[in-house]
């Protein structure tokens, strides 16, 4: 018989490396483009419609005891396929309910701390595309760094722990992914806040993120320096939060750095990501705790899941910090990149309000794998 | 273009179109050429890829609003 699992127990397996074999239905153009990784888990490409006529030859490459589970785009080739194999190997077979679609748009939180004087942060980990994005409470009053379009999640999460989240902020304005920002704010009758050299071109009002601001809310008095960090976009901005942990945005991140091409501008701003990189960051407290919005490997979740590593050991580990010479890094950071993320200009365009997609758009416009890091 | 029959797959949802042009397609014979006209977005580049390990040729492919359009030739 078939069992439907849903994106979130995979992502559960994945974060807790348990064992997992995956076949995956899609045609082997959009498997090589975008799959689910993991470290326990293993998977293989067979196009559905490649077993019309049968699954008896790709039953002989299936792992007798392991859990399987078989994923498409959207759910019915999965299930089809599901169906032969379950009758042919006489055993349980599960496929992905709502296909990569929902692993797409899954978010799965972890609790990275409690902060010193009160207050906690917790990290919403979107596997299926490499975006991070942030709760940090303070008493009954919630902060949210880098919201995606996703918001039901968030407010199913914060309902959970009793917070109203009145500040959403966005750290520059983002070319992979479509920001909840603004609907969250209208939402809760919060502030929505963007970089100003950002937002230039936007069409609505917002608070704006300025250098040197500090925002100090709720019971625990957390408070939430803004520091301004360009480099990825001309208005990317970092926040420190109680001089304990730095959100980096798409500048840093723990294996990479930020790319300074999606806006069109690379030549223009390697010089401001390396002053960033090189001078801004270095000045400060080398103990923060540095939480970016992205992570492009896996191996970068610590076991627990977490994504998360002191400003001092990345001056140490990560090759994009350690190019002493300025020729080299600008060559690093502006030739061969990545090809970049899916739709990303009607994304920043639907970011600055000057598209409204509807929901199926949305997600079509984000799907596929993250590329927002050098490499 | 010239076809042997039509196959309306508007409103099925993958798998269902390719696996009905399939079927089609055995029922007919070498050199025929099957229309087919679907609207689930998965089939545009999925039934490429099926002519392409099935071996029958997809001649042309075009979208006309939201409907798909493709002329597959049997081997």
């Amino acid at each position: 018989m078939i069992q439907a699992m849903q994106a979130k127990e995979i992502a559960q397996k994945v974060m807790n490396q348990e064992e997992l074999f995956i076949l995956d239905v899609r045609n082997t153009e959009d498997y090589n483009d975008w799959k689910i990784e993991g470290r326990s888990v293993e998977s293989m490409n067979k196009p559905y419609f490649e077993m019309l006529d049968g699954v008896e030859d790709v039953i002989t490459h299936l792992p007798a005891n392991r859990e399987l589970v078989v994923v498409c785009a959207k759910e019915g080739s999965a299930k089809f396929v599901a169906e032969q194999l379950a009758e042919k190997m006489q055993r349980e077979i599960f496929y992905l309910e709502g296909g990569m679609k929902s692993w797409s748009e899954h978010l799965e939180p972890v609790k990275i701390g409690d902060l010193d004087g009160g207050g906690e942060v917790y990290q919403f980990v979107r596997l299926g595309k490499g975006c991070l994005s942030y709760i940090i409470r303070s008493g009954t009053e919630g902060a949210l760094i880098d919201p995606l379009r996703l918001t039901d999640q968030y407010e199913a999460f914060a309902e959970e722990i009793g917070v109203n989240v009145l500040h959403l902020i966005d750290t520059h304005l983002h070319a992979d992914h479509i920001s909840g920002g603004r609907k969250l704010a209208e939402k809760y009758g919060g502030t929505y806040y963007l970089p100003p050299k950002d937002a230039e071109d936007v069409q609505f009002s917002y608070t704006p993120l300025e250098d040197g601001r500090v925002v100090t809310f709720g019971e625990d008095q957390v408070n939430i320096r803004v520091f301004y960090s360009p480099g990825h976009t001309i208005g990317s901005t970092s926040l420190i939060v109680n001089e304990e942990y730095l959100f980096t945005g798409d500048i840093l991140f723990l294996d990479s750095i930020g790319r300074p091409d999606l806006a069109g501008l690379a030549e223009d701003w390697v010089g401001d990501l390396r002053t960033t990189l090189y001078s801004r960051y270095k000045e400060l407290d080398q103990n923060l705790k540095v939480l970016p919005a992205h992570f492009s490997k896996l191996h970068e979740l610590d076991e627990t899941g977490r994504v998360v590593a002191q400003l001092g050991d990345l001056y140490e580990e990560n090759h994009g910090l350690n190019i002493e010479d300025e020729h080299e890094f600008r060559r690093v950071v502006t030739e061969n990149l990545p090809p970049q993320p899916n739709a990303y200009q009607e994304i920043r365009e639907t970011n600055m309000g000057k598209r409204t997609p509807d929901g199926e758009e949305q997600t079509e416009m984000e799907i596929g794998p993250n590329r927002c890091s050098i490499s | 273009m010239e076809s042997q029959k039509v196959l309306d797959a508007k409103g099925l949802a993958c798998p269902m179109p390719v696996v009905k042009t399939k079927k089609e397609m055995d029922t007919l014979s070498t050199g025929d050429i099957l229309e087919i006209h679907a609207t689930d977005s998965g089939a545009e580049s999925d039934m490429a890829a099926w002519a392409k390990t099935s071996g029958h040729e997809l001649l042309h492919q075009e979208k006309e609003g939201d409907i798909l359009k493709f002329w597959i030739k049997k081997k």
